[in-house]
């Protein structure tokens, strides 16, 4: 019988003791989503339903950053739909979602069917090397022989006598998409290191005085040198007027004619407000606006 | 205490508890038995999983060219998908992790169980364990900014990132699994053996190595093939050292594992991309399926040994 209550009794405490911390974490969890509704029930009425987007992977980062603050905004939700930038216009051109994402410019034949394009962010890609490399600067051309393993050594560009040690990004990675395609590369690149993270290029060619990557200009650090492109040194300007040419531009892709709704607009105007800098700023690319 | 208690109580009272106590006990066996069946039931959901997932792509590739295809580009405009390259590196890599941990391990095995005083042994087994509780990434970390550059200067190579400094983490992270499964195969051998060997005349190494040994023998290779399954599925560590790029294995070359391979493409892939993603997956999990075979057929043999 004693035994019973023992463990009766100890049951009941370990029970006390569950049940305290759980007390202690519960209004904490509670604490968060309930303001978030108040939050949106002053503002939902007069939006509702949600907002649909497709297209490009690599503006994943930038558009669910952008979707998730609207969405706490105002309570719509915001969908997503990667499928890339070919795609995404498609999609636009045939009213299946109601904005279009393209991480290029729109092609002629593109806008003449009807479709507009308004320019969200630009991507800047700096090239980096290691802060002991002499060189400063180079062509796109160069850097398209470098990266697909014509030019092999850095003095055949002035440099050291030493190896160029190519380091890249995984395939599906965002930016070594935009890298391949604005240098020509495509399938191309005789990568030495595929790497899963822009810290980890950097990180390595911070390491290595014959390493050259590519990495999105926004996350750049001191421990490596950015190199001019053509003559251009990477920087919020030089990406926002066009000079520098190691990048590509975010774009809204719109049709020309239709309304959108009532959400999708507003949407559409937040995002290219000067409100929503910071949160374009925060996924690493310059904003247009 | 208890049967002291129950012998002047009535005897049906009696008969109650013990049928209450029956109860209790069917209970916590069927609460036991359900906990047991939620192991069983992950290990069964995740083979079904990679069995499902896997089987598409391996069948819209071709087994042979996706076995033995040696060139892998899952997002070019004409992908490819060989796995050949990852299959090799991850053989190499953990054959030359083995090739060095486990003499290094064995070795340090023998000390530990037969000539370590108490107190370095005490000493020297704790830092064992603690090498076993560092957490992966942190072997990567130092890897990468140690190993690799330290390869790059001393081989002259002009990346250090390569097959060789893996198997250089992978050989360090086996080394506490190998030791401590050494340890207890060499402390069963009963001490009769040893003593016998001592009273013929033989020295104390002799004895170690020529009885102690062989004795533990079948213990000795499960330490090994732990050892084995511990660096084929050896995942972060490696990423960060090996470079990455889907070449043919090279000592100093820069690579790509069966483990890496999956883990580097995961994040962005779609299609037919992450479905292959899923058959390596499966063909590790057959590998390492193979390794627990030969694991559980070593400690068979050393029961019986």
């Amino acid at each position: 019988m004693k035994k019973t209550i023992a463990l009766v009794l100890t049951v009941l405490m370990t029970l006390s003791v569950l049940s305290a911390c759980g007390s202690n974490s519960a209004p904490a969890a509670t604490q968060a989503p309930a303001a978030a509704p108040a939050e949106a029930a002053a503002e939902a009425p007069a939006l509702s339903g949600s907002v649909s987007t497709d297209g490009s992977t690599s503006m994943e980062k930038v558009i669910g950053a952008l979707g998730e603050a609207y969405e706490q905004k105002t309570g719509v939700t915001v969908t997503y739909n990667p499928t890339g930038s070919g795609s995404g216009i498609k999609a636009v051109g045939e009213g299946r979602c109601d904005i279009g994402l393209s991480s290029r410019a729109l092609k002629d034949e593109e806008k003449a069917s009807g479709l507009t394009q308004t320019i969200l962010a630009y991507d800047g890609i700096a090239i980096i090397v290691n802060p002991a490399n002499p060189i400063n600067d180079l062509s796109l051309e160069q850097i398209a022989k470098v990266y697909t393993g014509e030019i092999t050594n850095w003095s055949e560009l002035g440099g050291d006598d030493a190896e160029i040690v190519l380091i890249g990004r995984e395939a599906g990675s965002g930016t070594r998409d935009g890298f391949e395609s604005i240098t020509g590369t495509t399938d191309a690149c005789q990568y030495r290191q595929e790497l899963t993270s822009t810290g980890d290029v950097i990180t390595t060619v911070a390491q290595n005085p014959n390493a050259i990557g590519y990495a999105s200009l926004a996350s750049v650090k001191d421990t490596v040198k950015a190199l001019a492109v053509e003559g251009v040194t990477p920087s919020e300007e030089t990406v926002k007027d066009g000079s520098y040419l190691v990048q590509r531009p975010f774009v809204l892709v719109t049709k020309e004619g239709v309304e959108l709704s009532a959400a999708a607009q507003d949407f559409f105007n937040y995002i290219t407000s000067t409100e929503a800098n910071e949160i374009i700023a925060g996924a690493g690319v310059v904003s247009a606006n | 205490m208890e049967r002291a208690g129950i012998a002047p109580r009535p005897f049906r009272k009696g008969d109650n508890m013990a049928k209450k106590k029956q109860l209790v006990e069917n209970l916590v066996h069927g609460l036991f038995l359900l906990l047991g069946l939620i192991t069983v039931g992950c290990v069964l959901l995740i083979t079904l999983y990679l069995v499902v997932s896997g089987i598409p792509a391996i069948r819209e590739i071709g087994l042979a060219d996706f076995l033995f295809g040696r060139r892998w580009a899952s997002t070019a405009a004409e992908p490819a998908y060989g796995i050949l390259p990852f299959i090799l590196t991850s053989i190499y890599g953990t054959a030359g992790a083995i090739l060095i941990g486990v003499p290094l391990g064995f070795l340090c095995a023998v000390y530990l169980a037969k000539m370590a005083q108490p107190g370095i042994r005490n000493i020297m087994e704790s830092a064992v364990s603690l090498l076993a509780g560092i957490p992966s990434v942190v072997y990567g970390l130092v890897g990468m900014l140690v190993l690799v550059p330290g390869i790059r200067r001393l081989f002259h190579v002009p990346d250090g990132a390569s097959l060789l400094a893996a198997i250089l983490v992978l050989a360090v992270m086996i080394l506490p699994s190998i030791i401590k499964v050494s340890i207890t195969a060499l402390e069963a051998v009963p001490r009769e053996y040893e003593e016998a060997s001592l009273a013929l005349g033989a020295t104390p190494v002799e004895t170690w190595f020529r009885v102690s040994v062989p004795a533990a023998k079948s213990g000795i290779a499960a330490a090994v093939v732990l050892g084995v399954g511990r660096a084929i599925g050896e995942t972060m560590a490696v990423m960060m050292v090996s470079g990455n790029a889907p070449n043919m294995p090279d000592l100093f070359q820069s690579v790509r594992f069966l483990t890496t391979a999956v883990a580097s493409e995961m994040a962005y892939s779609a299609g037919l991309q992450q479905q292959a993603l899923f058959s390596i997956a499966l063909v590790l999990f057959l590998f390492i399926m193979l390794i627990n075979a030969a694991l559980k057929a070593f400690l068979k043999g050393s029961k019986e040994g």
